[in-house]
């Protein structure tokens, strides 16, 4: 093992212990003098048109000051979806509509003195709407009868699958080898049906967004945001203001999940600054967040697999039929993400066929959730490995070993599935899989406990469960980070990133990488993240990509400061460059001994002869995108007389290279899991007949309190990626794909039944025990 | 109308309408320490400290606390000089994103102060009124047990 200074050690968040003593500001804490504040209408209905608006009397109440709709906003379609540009998601939305799509969709903007008039005036707006025929049914969708909800002129800018005519949102077809023949001749055939359900990501903090003039008139944006650089590139495209005038800042932001790598409010409150020339701002409820932003996408995905009696699969047939909602962000890169996420993992398979479609429903939005479309893939592909194992009688673990991607090796899938293109080639040099199986098995006794049909007290039976997974780390050829770093003659560092620190603690571990590079302690890094005007370009916090991608360009600026400090201590000492070293903060004379304290030389550079600011700049790219790899092992205990389902332990083993933040790392994987289960157990939108969530709330939406959680062990496995920073890869998204299908394996082998529809709740166990 | 407040031992006289909650009072007032996750009572993170029990400030009518004690996270500690709740809470990693961690700081220290010497099942029903995506709650839990082993090692 390398003899690091600062990876691998439990360095604290830096920003936490001002978090805890209640220091530091989020967005609506920044509170901005004579603000108006913004309050939204929202469609009651799921499918309509509206044939009027009058908004007269709104706009007439005391302490209103603007009241915007389809009838003074200009039409500008666009794509919520905070990705690289042109974006692959289609350009289907619009600011405000003359057509309303889902219960939800917004309908009209009230900007006033305060939040109580705000509210007073909305109601009394009178809109004048013409139902529409609606379609919740993702099956029906397609066919010729079904109502069509985007007919104007959405498009798609770049060259993807794009069909609103068939309200097709994207679609996705590779097939490799011959399936079809491969499935004739296979000694058995597998085939069911899995579904995931609506979820909402419950960041603590909602949606929240002030936008105001600075002194010098330009527009400032202060955001809860996962992509403030996206963020700004989109406010521009849809207000025609030049980037130049637009400054977007990211205070601490209260969690993102993907919920915020969303571009929803910020072109609100833009447009109403730019037109009152005031601030404004607008935070949403619990309940706006639930209903009007964005959620898990629904997906109901068929496994095929042709098995032969040796126990390989010949053949697999992954069909995906992936809820957009109403409006289309991230429609065909989550679809591709269930296809390439989750296919490569067992990359023996010579046949295979994978099919997706997105479809448009008049339903809440889909978005970008922790997972992206993997989750969904991987509650289906876990299943069937266990029960092809039970089948075969062999043990999961075994299987998984023999069909897994191993080190050195690639996938045809990786060429071919990219990001709204096609993919990048990419041979796997990292893979501690097989360490995670055993590692993780032994943590929860796997071999002791499973098929044991294990008795717990009363009525209650209990079972173990595994899952694996393979993420990514950042989107290969599109995502790109940067980060510049000036030297102070303290031989403190300032180190500016675009790298989007949103409470994973992005902002602490790259001072770590930085300070690594660099032979100091982390806290000699003084870092600045996401700042449009002050910090240079990243494309934010998703796909897994910070540490790998932003992780990438902060080493490689760190590198270009210490080439410039050899080089002065070069010219300070009259020697060859060659001849030094950099040691703990100082340069060492190889030959002579001699050695310059890091702060003389910046001292020297600064006032003493050829002065210069030792500065520097790096951008970062990859051309492949190296997965994290897990295996997660869940005990529940099954109550045979209610159907309730308790966790009792639960394990998750993670290759993420070499972790940079252990402590870090674990909090990544544990509450991705806490998530993970409580999504599979309790968490559930659940609609009315005219596609209304009606449990909009805390109360109703029940999320795992810490009351509600497990015993949980987190292993984390170190492994080497050559191509990351000190041999880091990605951590924060993976762990969130196991739960759901190791609970569905350990509640088969508790009770004997199979739960191949999310969320497992007691009525829908019960159900499954009393068939 | 007017009222006086004590809030982190400070007193204050505030003007505020009738119908305003203490969590907008004590936000409208500077203490934006206090947060608003679903202003329902559901989520704990406008949680403080009214005569030292804690309560969601966002069910509380600012009215009817006027001349009471009101605690913040910032009456507890500051950064020069944290809590043993607070740096424990450092300590341990349990400060993801730290939207939660105002109020889950103040019901640990609503817990430790009923309980002492609550066993792991107690810290978890003394948080179960405060919700957090971020960490599962892992090692907000191991913070409440630090802080515990910190405190009787003083
Ligand atoms: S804001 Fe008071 S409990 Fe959520
Ligand atoms: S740390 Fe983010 S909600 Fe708890």
């Amino acid at each position: 093992m390398n003899d690091f200074l600062n990876i691998g050690k439990a360095v604290p968040k830096r920003d936490s212990l001002s978090l805890a003593t209640g220091r530091e500001k989020f967005t609506a804490d920044i509170q901005l003098d004579n603000t108006l504040h913004l309050a939204l209408l929202y469609s009651p209905h799921a499918h309509a048109e509206i044939l009027d608006i009058d908004y007269e009397a709104a706009l007439k109440l005391e302490g209103v000051v603007e009241v915007l709709c389809y009838k003074n906003v200009p039409r500008v379609l666009h794509t919520t979806a905070g990705q690289g540009f042109p974006e692959p998601s289609p350009y289907d939305t619009v600011l405000f509509d003359r057509r309303v799509r889902f219960v939800g969709d917004r309908v009209a903007l009230v900007a006033a003195e305060s939040m109580e008039i705000a509210r007073q005036a909305l109601r009394l707006i009178k809109v004048e709407y013409r139902l529409l025929e609606e379609l919740f049914d993702i099956e029906k969708a397609m066919s010729d009868s079904a109502p069509r909800l985007h007919v104007d002129d959405e498009f798609a800018r770049i060259p993807v699958p794009y069909q609103p005519e068939k309200n097709l949102a994207a679609t996705l077809d590779i097939t490799f080898g011959d399936p079809d023949k491969a499935f004739r001749e296979a000694d058995f055939v597998e085939e069911r049906t899995y579904s995931m359900h609506y979820a909402s990501h419950c960041a603590i903090e909602p949606h929240t967004t002030s936008a105001f003039f600075d002194e010098q008139g330009r527009l400032v944006i202060i955001t809860s945001t996962q992509v403030p650089f996206h963020a700004r590139r989109i406010v521009g495209y849809l207000l025609d203001i030049p980037t130049g005038e637009i400054r977007v800042i990211k205070p601490r932001i209260g969690g993102g999940f993907g919920g915020k790598q969303e571009v929803i409010l910020e072109p609100l409150a833009a447009l109403v600054a730019w037109r009152t020339k005031r601030a404004a701002t607008i935070t949403l409820s619990r309940s706006e967040v639930f209903i009007s932003t964005r959620t898990r996408h629904a997906m109901r995905i068929h496994l095929k697999t042709g098995v032969s009696k040796e126990g390989r699969i010949t053949a697999l047939d992954m069909d995906a039929l992936m809820n957009a909602g109403a409006y289309g962000p991230h429609a065909l890169t989550v679809l591709s993400n269930t296809g390439s996420k989750v296919l490569p993992l067992f990359n023996k398979i010579d046949h295979l066929k994978f099919k997706g479609r997105t479809v448009y429903t008049n339903l809440p939005v889909g978005g970008a959730y922790r997972g992206y479309g993997a989750t969904q893939g991987y509650f289906a592909l876990n299943q069937h490995l266990d029960i092809i194992a039970r089948r075969l009688e062999r043990d999961p673990i075994e299987l998984c070993k023999e069909w897994h991607i191993g080190e050195g090796e690639g996938s045809r899938v990786f060429e071919v599935l990219g990001e709204g293109t096609e993919g990048v080639e990419q041979i796997i040099r990292s893979c501690k899989l097989d360490e995670c199986l055993d590692r993780g098995a032994e943590a929860i006794g796997w071999h002791e406990k499973r098929n044991q049909r294990l008795k717990g007290p009363k009525e209650r039976v209990r079972g173990v469960g595994l899952a694996v997974a393979m993420q990514g780390s950042g989107i290969p050829e599109v995502d790109m980070g940067s980060a510049s770093m000036k030297m102070n003659e303290d031989a403190s560092f300032n180190l500016l990133v675009g790298a989007t620190d949103i409470g994973t603690g992005s902002d602490t571990i790259l001072a770590q990488i930085a300070a690594e590079v660099l032979k100091i302690p982390s806290q000699k890094i003084i870092v600045l993240s996401s700042d449009t005007d002050l910090t240079p370009f990243d494309v934010g916090a998703y796909a897994s990509s910070t540490t790998y991608i932003s992780g990438g360009a902060v080493q490689k600026c760190a590198l270009k400061i210490k080439e410039q400090i050899i080089s002065v201590a070069a010219n300070m000492l009259k020697a060859e460059t060659k001849e030094l070293y950099l040691g703990e903060e100082r340069v060492i004379n190889r030959q002579s001994g001699e050695e310059l304290p890091l702060q003389d030389i910046c001292t020297y550079a600064l006032y003493t002869k050829d002065q210069f600011q030792i500065q520097a700049q790096a951008s970062h790219t990859a051309s492949e995108s190296p997965p994290p790899f897990a295996a997660q092992f869940a005990e529940v205990e099954v109550d045979l007389l209610t159907g309730r389902v308790d966790v009792v332990k639960f394990v998750s083993a993670v290759d993420c290279g070499q972790p940079i933040n252990p402590p870090l790392a674990e909090g990544q994987v544990e509450g991705a899991v806490i998530n993970g289960i409580s999504y599979a157990l309790c968490e559930e939108y659940n609609f009315n007949s005219k596609g209304k969530m009606v449990n909009p709330s805390f109360g109703d939406y029940k999320i795992f309190t810490a009351a509600d959680i497990p015993e949980m062990e987190t292993i984390i496995v170190s492994s080497y990626e050559q191509s990351g920073p000190f041999g880091a890869k990605s951590i924060s998204e993976i762990a969130i794909n196991g739960p759901p299908p190791a609970i569905a394996n350990a509640i088969f082998d508790a009770a004997g039944v199979r739960m191949y529809h999310t969320p497992f709740t007691p009525e829908r166990v019960w159900q499954e025990l009393n068939k | 109308m007017f009222g006086n407040f004590i809030i982190n031992g400070e007193k204050k006289e505030i003007s505020f309408h009738s119908s305003d909650l203490l969590l907008t009072l004590l936000r409208d007032n500077g203490f934006t320490e206090v947060k608003e996750g679903c202003r329902q009572g559901d989520c704990g993170a406008c949680l403080v400290l009214l005569a030292g029990k804690a309560v969601n400030s966002c069910q509380v009518l600012a009215a009817s606390v006027m001349d009471m004690e009101i605690t913040t996270v910032k009456g507890l500690g500051t950064i020069h000089e944290p809590h043993i709740i607070q740096s424990a809470f450092v300590e341990t990693g349990a400060v993801q994103c730290g939207f939660c961690t105002p109020g889950m700081i103040i019901a640990a220290y609503a817990l430790l102060k009923k309980n002492p010497t609550p066993d792991a099942e107690e810290i978890k029903e003394g948080l179960d009124g405060n919700l957090c995506r971020c960490t599962g709650y892992e090692k907000i839990i191991d913070a409440v047990k630090l802080a515990l082993k910190k405190d009787r090692a003083k």
